[in-house]
């Protein structure tokens, strides 16, 4: 059951993904004042909307997982957050790109990038904190904790990045007005579709991986008490 | 509700005189924050006006350092001789252990910054003494907010293996937005500005930081030490 979704899952993203792929690439044309650079934005942003999406789901599997003690929320947060955390990474390095294309540099300290980067850190320390917990029960309750923690971060890290004068180099219209050509519509949801397809796909794999992970474990205790 | 409160005051004040008697953590952080405090002098060479451009930054780089030093004891000192499930086992609820934790790592945080804070401004001339209140304001509501986030992932770690490297990797992520805020007002502070405008801007995220996590760490600290 689980093996028959991944496969449909990994299919109807290649299906949304490779026509996207030829439109983004083939048939749109050049933006006015960018030139090619900017079809980076059919995976930075759709990147960085289901990297939100993934942690929000995570937030609310720790919790469950709190209140029902059942580890198949546990699997699923920790499943998220590590398919989050690289969404974000992918988004940091495609935004780095973009930057040194348009900008002239890496790295400049705004006010979404430093906000991505935060995020990354967070759940960087909870992918880190994990594998140092050895039993399991503790290892699951911790980690929902610091999952909660990290999530109750996000609206205070935009709240402070916009204490002091900060510059955003950030365009005007990603920011505040929202306009994009109409002829991007639809290219740019379906991105967010096939980033969102293929991830769902690969939680499913990593929750897999983490359940066959905790039998091998229970057994092994087992072993060793016998 | 008041004999949880009662039952935290006796907690903390449990943890004082063993600190007090002890001087372990007291002790070792104050001397690790001067030791960073003279570190500084070597890492800048500044002229006058950019030193009080990042004396904020400076402080309270300082002072996250030398609370992580202080509430990693915060659970550990239990560990010896099973006092930690003593403890759990008692009948103090959770939250009350945890707040007297946290109000005793406050004290001896904030005793540290009150010895660093002179140093730092005979070290490096700055005048710390001008808008001294709103200082010890912004102090107290930042080392709330770094003694609460920090209790609470010390009893997070500690039981775990590599504790002592554990919790600054997950304890300063979550800081960031606190020492954005703190640094900021403790700079204009310093500079001599009165409290208005981006001050009183990042003196609401201090208060919202620490009622956020304030209240989540009450809330959720039964989860955590009872695993």
């Amino acid at each position: 059951m689980r093996e028959k979704a991944i496969y449909l899952l990994a299919i109807l993203a290649a299906l949304v993904m490779i026509p996207n792929l030829k439109t983004v690439f083939m048939d749109l044309p050049d933006e006015a004042m960018q030139g090619a650079i900017y079809r980076i934005i059919f995976i930075h942003v759709p990147a960085a909307i289901n990297a939100q999406i993934f942690f929000t789901v995570s937030l609310i599997t720790s919790i469950l997982f709190l209140v029902k003690k059942n580890f198949v929320w546990d699997s699923i947060s920790v499943s998220c957050i590590e398919v989050g955390t690289m969404l974000v990474l992918v988004n940091l390095v495609t935004g780095s790109i973009w930057g040194r294309n348009q900008w002239g540099i890496w790295w400049a300290w705004d006010l979404r990038m430093t906000s991505q980067l935060m995020c990354f850190l967070l759940y960087l320390g909870y992918l880190l904190v994990r594998p140092a917990i050895a039993e399991p029960t503790q290892r699951a309750t911790l980690s929902a904790f610091v999952a909660i923690f990290a999530y109750a971060d996000i609206p205070l890290v935009l709240m402070a990045i916009r204490l002091p004068n900060v510059r955003t180099q950030h365009p005007g219209p990603v920011l505040e007005t929202g306009t994009m050509a109409k002829e991007f519509h639809a290219p740019f949801g379906l991105g967010v579709l096939a980033v969102f397809l293929i991830c769902t796909a690969l939680i499913l794999i990593r929750q897999h991986q983490e359940t066959a992970q905790r039998e091998i474990d229970s057994l092994r205790r087992e072993l060793h008490s016998i | 509700m008041k004999r949880g409160l009662i039952t935290a005051l006796a907690i903390a004040k449990k943890d004082l005189q063993t600190e007090l008697r002890t001087k372990e953590s007291i002790n070792a952080s104050a001397s690790f924050a001067l030791v960073i405090l003279v570190l500084f002098s070597f890492a800048f060479d500044l002229g006058r006006e950019e030193l009080y451009a990042i004396a904020g930054g400076l402080l309270w780089l300082v002072f996250s350092f030398a609370g992580a030093l202080i509430v990693n004891r915060s659970f550990a000192r239990e560990l010896p001789n099973d006092c930690l499930d003593v403890l759990i086992a008692s009948p103090a609820p959770a939250w009350s252990i945890f707040l007297g934790k946290s109000v005793a790592a406050f004290f001896l945080l904030f005793i540290v910054e009150l010895i660093s804070l002179p140093v730092f401004g005979l070290f490096y001339n700055i005048h710390w003494t001008q808008n001294f209140p709103g200082l010890l304001l912004v102090m107290a509501l930042a080392t709330w907010g770094i003694t609460v986030v920090g209790t609470a992932f010390s009893a997070v770690t500690v039981n775990i293996r590599l504790r002592e490297l554990m919790l600054p990797v997950l304890l300063y992520p979550i800081l960031i937005p606190l020492l954005i805020g703190a640094m900021g007002t403790t700079t204009a502070l310093l500079q001599g500005e009165p409290m208005s405008g981006e001050a009183i801007a990042s003196l609401r995220l201090l208060i919202g930081f620490d009622v956020i996590y304030t209240s989540l760490a009450l809330y959720m600290i039964e989860f955590i030490l009872i695993v």
